[in-house]
């Protein structure tokens, strides 16, 4: 009989509190005692504050200890942990933690569970169905199935996914593209970095339906450089998908070709725009394109190219497997299926919470998150990486979904949230805003380029207390300008959290004073 | 080295300044091995910083000239990206995060102890040459910050403590 089969993460966050040395202290202290081990280094469960977490097999299923320091494992091993018996960091079974229990993960489902390295592990796991099932259909069914999931971009845009398919698959060309966009630069967001960790497998297979739905024969994925296990678990997977057959000239033997590569950026936010990004892969600056031509039209090296987030691409194999109903049924109003939440900051229990659309902001802050880390009143949240609004805590109720937040000024975007506590200074926020605008910006449009920089002079201005009521009127006038004038995202939605800072936490701008000026 | 303009009669070409051979051959390597691959520029330069730890000045002209480019256009695409350095590094890069989340548990705080620790702001090496600094904007580790990369392997929770630990750490190695 093999020895206890012993599960420690290789997610990136979890190396950063120590995973490693965990993994490597349990090696050593099995090897001191005799006793035989098989250690697993899986994906991340997304407890993060559980991590580095180590998990054990036993009858009754897989049994958690967190978090565990290198210089506890020789008590774990006295306990007995390896047979899942108590000791102090003893969590129960894995999946019984309520912060588990209580989600509903479909693009996650195997996040945490398999080894990112291993294809078999992948195939046992419910992998490569939704590929074998888009197989047997015609492009036009494939992308149907999309359109019908209600699937929308998880990129942040919400675009309808089908509605871009449909684009490519109908304009004729000799060459198309899949592009998956990894450059997840949002603060407050890393779900696509755990699925390229964790479950490389399930965006290659989503990537090559993609492939077979648009007429598409080659792949790009554009990872940021900050990324390098991701980078490693992609390659890892590729190499592996493309010696099995599932990548390659003829795909299963189906005589239908698809091949994939990584594609590194070079630390520009700008490029998870997806007209930079096509810039940047054509060996070019990452500035963004005029559109039109969208594209879906005239996207790489000028060819029809599907542009999709990661989360996107890998909530495609499950689409396709379970069904359209399967999927659709989770959410509310137009906002279907799930959304990987990474719920971020300044919280006691920050992790991955894939839900249905529909859960409020105060349930995943409280009942999930457990409240601040600092213990500290919560005074603010960013939802939707530094281009998301500030929400005060009179809007903790809104539900996530792409309108209400719409409705209320903010946007859902790539589904980060960031807690800050009663200690944040608002108006220190809204002018890291701009200046981070100032530094990203790729210089294209004026409003972006130039609009930023005053907002980080007009900002210090209005809290100095210069001529207070005319610099508000200023940086409004700006943050609308910056609106209704640039070419895209970055300088058409930095005024979001600029505006919703001011209007939501005046007092953090001086505003008393402004008020005693103009009276 | 001269070439005929028809408009302008002969103009002289400027030489390409020289490049330590050592670096001359590693970059003409990493072109002869990419530069078929479709938009080939950013994985050479990836490739050139891979080799020679940045991209010298005097690599822009032979870049240029592999891939039928103008010195222009491969400046313009070295200069846009963060990542890509004009100067040698230190032995060792480190990357600090100054995003949102990481702000919110303390990373202007850290900031101001690692620049002050150290002696220098971000882009500066210190003066032994042991460390570099950058600031990054997210490292993907926003459950767990403040961030910080040193060289490729992420560090999480950092406080100012653990951050003078890591230099120590990384002063010791070679």
């Amino acid at each position: 009989m093999s020895g206890a089969r012993i599960y420690v993460s290789r997610d990136a966050s979890a190396q950063g509190v120590g995973a490693n040395q965990v993994a490597d202290a349990i090696t050593t202290e099995a090897a001191r005692r005799g006793i035989d081990i098989e250690l697993v280094r899986n994906g991340s469960r997304g407890l993060y504050w559980l991590e580095p977490l180590v998990e054990v097999t036993t009858a009754a299923g897989r049994v958690a200890y967190g978090p565990v320091t290198p210089d506890r494992v020789a008590d774990l091993f006295d306990a007995g942990f390896t047979r899942g018996q108590r000791h102090e960091l003893h969590l129960g079974l894995t999946e019984d933690i309520p912060y588990l229990k209580k989600q509903e993960r479909l693009t996650f489902a195997r996040v945490g569970i398999t080894d990112p390295g291993s294809l078999k592990d992948y195939l046992d796991h419910e992998g490569y169905r939704g590929l074998k099932a888009a197989l047997g259909l015609d492009p036009a069914a494939i992308v149907a199935r999309v359109t019908d999931s209600g699937l929308r971009g998880r990129g942040g845009a919400a675009f309808p996914a089908g509605i871009k398919w449909r684009t490519v698959l109908a304009t004729p060309a000799a060459q198309k593209y899949i592009v998956c966009n990894a450059d997840e630069g949002d603060s407050g967001t890393y779900s696509d970095r755990m699925i390229m960790e964790g479950d490389p497998f399930v965006l290659i297979e989503g990537m090559t339906i993609a492939g077979l739905a648009t007429g598409a024969t080659q792949g790009f994925i554009y990872l940021r450089w900050e990324y390098p296990d991701a980078h490693m678990a992609l390659d890892t997977a590729i190499a592996a998908a493309t010696q099995a057959g599932y990548l390659g000239d003829d795909v299963l033997g189906s005589g239908r070709s698809f091949h994939l590569e990584v594609r590194l950026g070079a630390g520009a936010y700008i490029c998870g725009e997806e007209t930079s990004l096509l810039e940047s892969l054509e060996g070019k600056r990452g500035q963004i394109r005029y559109k039109p031509p969208l594209p879906a039209i005239a996207g790489l090296f000028g060819k029809p190219t599907v542009v999709n987030n990661v989360i996107t691409l890998a909530s495609v194999p499950i689409i396709l497997d379970r069904g359209v109903d399967y999927y659709r049924n989770y959410g509310v109003g137009r906002s279907r299926g799930t959304l990987p939440i990474q719920l971020t900051g300044n919280v006691k229990c920050g992790g991955l919470i894939e839900k249905a659309f529909g859960v409020t902001l105060r349930e995943l802050l409280y009942d999930y998150g457990g409240g601040s880390l600092s213990g500290r009143p919560i005074r603010a949240v960013q939802v939707g990486g530094p281009l998301g609004a500030y929400l005060p805590e009179s809007q903790f109720d809104t539900r996530l979904d792409y309108e209400e937040f719409a409705n209320i000024g903010a946007m859902l975007g790539h589904g980060g949230i960031v807690v800050f506590d009663d200690t944040v200074d608002m108006a220190a926020q809204a002018r890291y805003a701009m200046e981070f605008c100032a530094i990203e910006s790729c210089g294209k449009c004026t409003p972006c380029r130039l609009g930023s920089t005053r907002g980080v002079e007009v900002i210090d201005r209005l809290v100095a207390g210069q001529d207070a009521a005319k610099q508000e009127v200023l940086l409004r006038d700006l943050c609308n300008t910056m609106i209704q004038g640039s070419l895209c995202a970055l300088g058409g939605l930095t005024p979001y959290p600029v505006i919703s800072a001011l209007n939501h936490f005046p007092e953090d701008f001086g505003k008393s004073t402004i008020v005693k000026a103009v009276g | 080295m001269v070439q005929k303009s028809p408009s302008l009669g002969v103009i002289p070409i400027r030489v390409e300044p020289s490049l330590p051979a050592a670096q001359r051959t590693a970059v003409l390597e990493v072109c002869a091995r990419l530069k078929s691959v479709a938009g080939a520029l950013m994985p050479i330069l990836h490739g050139v910083q891979a080799a020679l730890g940045y991209v010298p000045k005097d690599a822009v002209p032979l870049i240029a000239s592999e891939l039928n480019l103008s010195r222009a256009e491969v400046h313009g695409v070295l200069s846009f990206y963060h990542y890509f350095r004009k100067q040698p590094p230190g032995r060792h890069v480190m990357h600090l995060c100054r995003a949102e989340a990481c702000q919110s548990v303390g990373a202007v705080t850290l900031e101001a102890h690692v620049k002050q620790s150290l002696g220098i702001d971000f882009h500066q090496t210190t003066a032994d040459g042991a460390i570099s600094l950058e600031p990054v904007y997210c490292l993907g580790n926003c459950s767990l910050g403040p961030s910080i990369m040193v060289d490729k392997q992420l560090q999480g929770r950092v406080s100012p403590k653990r951050f003078d630990e890591l230099v120590a750490q990384a002063r010791a190695s070679s």
